[in-house]
């Protein structure tokens, strides 16, 4: 007998894990600590959010599938804090960005500051 | 009020993170919540009767949650197909754009939809003069009004609506 909620929550899952690859080949391959950071938030975002998703659908909505969903809305909330947080620093601690980086109006506003 | 809140909020957390509730749990629960709020609660909200007005959870629910959801759909596209093509096509740079939000909480949510949306990340905010710098991936305009439009232009107006 197959259960139509166990094959959603494995496309889920599968889904889930192909953006997290995704986010991971983005950290290996893009030049600098911020667009990497692009990668990494977003798509390790979605994708886990994609994991946990599919947990709910194959375990159903008790014990393990509520705190899955407690997780999705805490990494929903928090994963782009931490990233702005880690940015910020990166950037005030005087990483340079990419070379082919076209504009950097954050370094232009802060010369006076330093 | 925000202590109130802040506890029924904690304690409904406490629960669901305890699921399937039973006597002990939802005991306990109650110390731990008002510990909570005790010690932070006036930290929690600002201006709690904005949350009387239900047409802000409506703008939330029905307008916010299913744009943004959308927008990091279309946000993991984009980076896939940055990454994986072979030029990897991107022109980075760090852009300053305006906003006309001005509390704690719809900043929050503007910078953190920003970040979750294509190709742009926030990485500082500057609440003093109402601006955000955003990190972009592939910059499309470098004066102020376009990039705010190009970035912010979605969901400032929903963001509007709930927040202020």
């Amino acid at each position: 007998m197959i259960n139509v909620f166990d094959i959603i929550g494995a496309v889920l899952i599968t889904g889930g894990l192909i953006f997290d690859l995704l986010g991971c080949i983005g950290l290996v391959r893009l030049p600098d600590v911020y667009n990497r950071l692009q990668a990494a938030t977003k798509c390790v975002t979605l994708g886990t959010c994609g994991i946990l998703l599919g947990v709910i659908f194959v375990v159903g909505l008790n014990a393990t599938g509520v705190r899955a969903l407690l997780c999705i809305v805490f990494v929903i909330l928090t994963a782009p804090v931490s990233a702005h947080v880690i940015a910020r620093g990166a950037h005030r601690s005087g990483i340079k960005l990419w070379e082919g980086s076209v504009v950097d109006q954050y370094a232009e506003d802060r010369e006076g500051e330093v | 009020m925000s202590r109130i809140l802040l506890f029924i909020a904690a304690y409904g957390m406490w629960v669901l993170l305890n699921w399937v509730p039973d006597v002990q749990h939802l005991a306990a629960g109650i110390f731990v919540a008002a510990l909570v709020a005790l010690l932070t609660g006036d930290l929690f909200l600002e201006r709690p009767h904005l949350l009387r007005n239900p047409i802000r959870y409506w703008y939330f629910f029905f307008y916010y949650l299913p744009v943004f959801l959308w927008e990091c759909l279309k946000a993991n596209i984009d980076v896939a197909y940055r990454v994986l093509h072979p030029q990897r096509p991107i022109h980075p740079g760090i852009v300053k754009i305006h906003t006309d939000l001005k509390s704690d909480a719809a900043i929050t949510f503007l910078a953190n939809s920003i970040t979750l949306t294509p190709g742009t990340m926030s990485v500082d905010v500057d609440k003093a003069n109402q601006t955000l710098y955003i990190h972009w991936i592939d910059v499309k305009a470098k004066d102020m009004e376009s990039a705010t439009q190009h970035i912010a232009g979605k969901f400032e107006y929903i963001l509007k609506e709930i927040f202020e």
